[in-house]
């Protein structure tokens, strides 16, 4: 009996849930209508490389008519072999140097670019900087690449003013030099992206009461004192989420200025992760190898990211995702 | 508005000397990061529009020496630059197109709040932003989906910026929904709503996303070498400049322009002088509209960052 009661009673209302679910999909059908490309779409593209991180488990070789499941599983042979390659280390160097470069230079600087803009008067003046500042976010890495390679050159400007303040006596060949390629690579960044990466602490110094300077200057305080004890703190904040954010992103430093800017000479120096990837997946075909590669390199960015916002909470109360 | 300004500049005078110290520093500072900036493009416009064999003599700034147009003419006239900067141009135009548009769907379906899959799909875009397959795997699907030396390899697969639906979406969190029920008390089916409320009140952030997506597609040049370098008539402009550069870091014998600077008999054009021009093209469309756009993008930046 009560198993019936309990039936019946449990048919109902599910049949009205099938009903309402029938009703709201009917309601929102153009809704469904609109996401449903990109939903299929994210699938393929987003998700399915995800699934195809199996392959760094398998022997995979391309080869017509046979699917991923055809492949043995070999387990993390292919993980080993990374961590017994020596070039891994090297390409472990350069990344973590370069993105370590990235941040203590490349971190700060944008900051004080933005609070100096910040304390200067003139509008024209101001929004012309701006502007230019910007500028060099929108170019191409091949662009950059190809301007420092002219302005680094032995004729270029550089090595012209260096020769003319009697600094050197003969031209610098900046690009033939292994050890000065860390150093042009986080120039080349810092000069791409400085005003870009200014936005955000000019939005946030934008934010700050301006009550709270007229309070400083009518306690005496001087220009440099109502920086230290106003704006900066006031934007504490964001510059600890984007501390955190640039932390979790230090081992993607990508690869494009280390491809376009090196050359056989520096490669000992210019070799990061995504190259590895790039010369040792795709160009010599091993597609297994690659793969365990990019999973490591996955895996720690996430690690590091989990651990900065963990820091972040830790420091501040808050967390940044 | 005059008047205050006045105000404050009387106001000014009677500073201490360490502000104006401060003030002077500042200046000097700016215009350090002005010159840094801006040198380089003018150094290489002005070589660009020198000629070349009076250019390898050096010794150019921001002016040019001997003015001609003759690398320009070197350029547009080779038929695979020209090419490049034909599908460069398409590209960019459908790409962007597409991206926007795709991109303002999937922000407005996800800001629905009474959309019954939200946060599933919310959801599935976020995950991605964290990660992603890698080089490879992207790479063996690309080549099982048939799309190596297609065109659409350039138009399907970076589709949409995930990014950017955030920035939208909390640009269409800001409208009132009240628009909205306002629309559908008339009688607007939810296609007519985003096509005829939403869309138009859109249009500061649509210009945002389309000038990131624009620039992303002209400057890209890794799919080009990746997916479609088998294929002449599928290279870009980047690409092309990216041959380049490498041609003349390396010094390789061989390359287009190279051989063609020697055909010439009388060196009127040298590698140096038309990777210059090449550079020029690269970078005009660019330098021409973000300025118009640079209030847009600037809210578009913070707005989008601040939510996230």
């Amino acid at each position: 009996m009560k198993g019936n009661i309990a039936l019946v009673e449990g048919e109902s209302p599910k049949n009205n849930k099938n009903k309402s679910l029938k009703k709201t999909l009917y309601k929102q059908r153009y809704l469904i209508l609109m996401i449903l490309p990109f939903i299929i779409w994210v699938i393929v593209f987003k998700y399915i490389p995800l699934w195809g991180w199996s392959i760094a488990f398998q022997d995979y070789k391309p080869k017509p008519g046979l699917s991923m499941f055809d492949y043995p599983f070999v387990g993390l042979k292919h993980f080993i072999n990374l961590f017994k390659d020596p070039m891994f280390y090297q390409v472990m160097r350069n990344t973590l140097a370069m993105s370590f470069m990235q941040l203590i230079f490349g971190f700060p600087l944008p900051i004080i670019f933005a609070i100096l803009l910040n304390e200067l008067k003139g509008i024209r003046f101001k929004k012309l900087v701006q502007t230019v500042s910007y500028l060099p976010h929108f170019v191409s890495w091949v662009i950059v690449a190809g301007l420092f390679t002219t302005m680094l050159s032995n004729d270029g400007i550089v090595n012209e003013i260096l020769l003319k303040l009697n600094l050197i006596d003969s031209p610098i060949s900046f690009f033939a030099i292994p050890k000065y390629f860390w150093g042009i690579c986080t120039s080349s960044e810092i000069w791409k992206e400085l005003g870009w990466n200014s936005i955000i602490f000019l939005a946030a110094i934008a934010g700050i009461s301006p009550d709270l300077y007229e309070a400083a200057r009518v306690d005496g305080a001087n220009r440099w004192k109502s920086i230290w004890h106003i704006t900066l703190p006031g934007i504490r904040d964001t510059i600890l989420v984007i501390l955190v954010l640039n932390i979790g992103w230090i081992i993607s430093i990508g690869f494009e200025k280390q491809y376009l800017m090196g050359n056989s000479l520096v490669q000992d120096y210019s070799k990061v992760l995504d190259l590895y990837v790039l010369e040792y997946g795709i160009r010599l075909g091993r597609y297994s190898f690659g793969t365990a590669i990019g999973i490591f390199k996955s895996v720690v960015s996430i690690v590091l990211l989990v651990s900065a916002n963990k820091l972040s909470k830790a420091i501040n109360g808050k967390a940044v995702i | 508005m005059k008047l205050i300004i006045k105000g404050n500049k009387t106001k000014r005078k009677r500073k201490k000397l360490s502000d104006r110290i401060a003030d002077v520093i500042i200046v000097l500072f700016m215009i350090f990061v002005l010159v840094i900036t801006a040198y380089p493009f003018l150094n290489v416009l002005a070589v660009s529009l020198n000629d070349a064999s009076d250019s390898v003599r050096g010794g150019i700034y921001i002016w040019p020496r001997v003015f001609t147009l003759r690398n320009y003419e070197e350029v547009f006239k080779d038929s695979i630059l020209f090419t490049a900067f034909r599908n460069s141009v398409f590209r960019t135009i459908v790409g962007s197109g597409l991206g926007v548009i795709s991109t303002m769907l999937v922000a407005y379906v996800i800001s629905r709040k009474d959309f019954f899959a939200r946060k599933f799909v919310a959801g599935l875009f976020a995950v991605t932003l964290y990660v992603s397959g890698g080089m490879i795997p992207e790479f063996l699907l690309i080549k099982n989906l048939r799309l190596i030396n297609n065109f659409a390899v350039y138009l399907i697969p970076g589709l949409i910026g995930v990014y950017y639906i955030y920035i939208v979406r909390s640009f269409i969190d800001g409208i009132p929904f009240a628009i909205q029920e306002a629309a559908k008390i008339d009688g607007a089916n939810d296609l007519q709503i985003f096509y005829k409320v939403i869309m138009p009140l859109c249009k500061p952030v649509m210009a945002t996303v389309a000038l990131f997506y624009a620039v992303s597609h002209w400057n890209s040049w890794f799919d080009t070498y990746l997916y479609a370098s088998g294929k002449d008539s599928l290279t870009t402009l980047q690409y092309e400049l990216m041959k380049v550069l490498n041609n003349s870091n390396t010094a390789a014998a061989g390359s287009m322009i190279k051989a063609k600077a020697n055909t010439l008999k009388v060196k009127t054009v040298t590698p140096q002088s038309i990777r210059m021009a090449i550079t020029i093209v690269a970078t005009l469309p660019i330098l021409i509209v973000y300025p118009f756009l640079q209030k847009y993008f600037v809210k578009g930046m913070t707005l989008g960052a601040v939510k996230n």
